[in-house]
């Protein structure tokens, strides 16, 4: 089968934001807009491995205190007690409760990790210019871009459970500074996805071609 | 500069394609890389603009009532979903309140607010008074949108509490989720082809396809 000729080949370029096909023109003016929706064109997101690779690393950091740091605070009449998000998915588990402990665990653990390690797998090819399992690497991607932002759920249920437990004395729960750095990781891991861009991983073999 | 309304380019890979016109249900993807290059669009604009009318009800719905209401030893409380955001606003933890409010009320809002604007202009095939930056809005802000996530949280959050105290769903829950799958349906879908359906009333300098 043979395969579709690319956009550089062609001599055009596609506007991020509404799809439309434009005459490359960028070698002479340096600078265009989209002649229908006004956006800047690029051939590639600007600076795109630098400033994933920037925001992931940054995301890996914030993960060591989101996991170390309390993420919730937790007062049952009078007693009280701090609890980091791997405590909460191992007292579920304890309790019987494994299909949420399951969602949390997916959410808080399997989710960012492979986030950091797809991302950091995708940085590294495409610096050097891979040719190796693009459709795989390409479907990677999709779907780092597809699971990335339920993480995110950790920090709604501390929401919920911190605004709904107000019993004066009898019982108040509290979020605490670790669910500020694990929201932090979610929100800094989607911007690597979001600056990373996928066409990079198909740019190995122009010299080939 | 020259436009080529009959082309379209795979956005994760570059690969150049001549658009078709695909039958109902069909979906194109792209041969290199297998990503999704366009869709038969399953609504027409009116049932666009009717399903969009029922998520601005939903979204004051899901807003204002209770998503959950729980009961310990005669009192009660219950929480609304901006009330949640509140929740996280207080303690050391508070600066993601802001990306929480943006992600599960102010997003989603204005996701329904643009559409409200654009789609009774494109109904009759006309482009409303500021169409692009609108549309480049929604594009934008379409990773960023996470009622679905807002809704596994009310749940979990629910699950997590029903061990010890008395837990009762509030109308807010049900609008929660009314307002996850209509927004999949009317904002997650590809909004470019708006583009499309207006061009033929379109001004300015456009190539003929
Ligand atoms: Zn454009
Ligand atoms: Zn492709």
């Amino acid at each position: 089968m043979s395969l579709p000729p690319r956009a550089r080949q062609l001599g055009v370029v596609g506007c991020h934001a509404c799809g439309l096909v434009c005459e490359d023109k960028l070698d002479e003016t340096g600078h265009a807009d989209c002649p229908r929706c006004g956006a800047a064109l690029h051939r590639r997101r600007p600076d795109s491995l630098a400033r994933a690779g920037a925001f992931l690393l940054a995301g890996m950091i914030f993960y060591i205190p989101a996991n170390m740091l309390p993420v919730m605070y937790t007062s049952l009449l009078g007693s009280g007690s701090d609890n980091t998000i791997l405590r909460g998915v191992v007292e579920f588990w304890k309790a019987g409760s494994y299909g949420i402990a399951l969602v949390i665990f997916t959410a808080s653990v399997a989710v960012p990790c492979t986030k950091f390690l797809v991302l950091g797998l995708l940085l590294a090819t495409c610096r050097r210019r891979s040719r190796w399992a693009r459709r795989e690497r390409a479907r990677l991607y999709r779907l780092v871009e597809f699971v990335g932002y339920w993480s995110m759920l950790d920090v709604l249920v501390v929401a919920i459970v911190a605004a709904l437990v107000k019993f004066q004395a009898l019982s108040d729960i509290e979020p605490r500074l670790g669910i500020l750095f694990f929201g932090m990781v979610v929100i800094l891991t989607m911007l690597s996805a979001l600056s990373f861009d996928p066409r990079l991983i198909w740019d190995g073999d122009d010299t080939n071609r | 500069m020259k436009t080529f309304l009959n082309l379209v380019i795979c956005e994760h890979c570059d690969s150049v394609y001549r658009r078709g016109v695909p039958a109902p249900g069909e979906v194109a993807h792209c041969a290199q890389c297998a990503a999704v290059l366009y869709r038969a669009s399953r609504l027409d604009v009116e049932q666009w603009l009717a399903l969009t009318a029922a998520a601005v009800v939903a979204f004051m719905i899901a807003n204002i009532c209770p998503v959950v209401r729980i009961s310990l030893q005669g009192q009660h409380n219950e929480a609304a979903l901006w009330q949640s955001v509140a929740a996280l606003a207080h303690g050391a933890a508070a600066p993601i309140a802001v990306p929480m409010a943006l992600c599960v009320i102010l997003v989603p809002l204005m996701q329904i607010v643009l559409l409200v604007w654009v789609l009774p202009f494109a109904r009759v095939g006309r482009r409303a008074p500021g169409f692009a930056p609108a549309m480049r809005i929604l594009v934008a802000l379409r990773p960023w949108s996470m009622v679905e996530v807002g809704l596994l949280g009310i749940l979990v959050a629910t699950i997590k509490l029903s061990s010890f105290v008395e837990v009762a769903p509030g109308a807010g829950i049900w609008a929660t989720a009314a307002l996850t799958v209509l927004l999949i349906v009317i904002a997650k879908r590809d909004v470019q082809g708006l583009w499309a359906l207006t061009e033929r009333a379109a001004p300015g300098p456009m190539a003929p396809a």
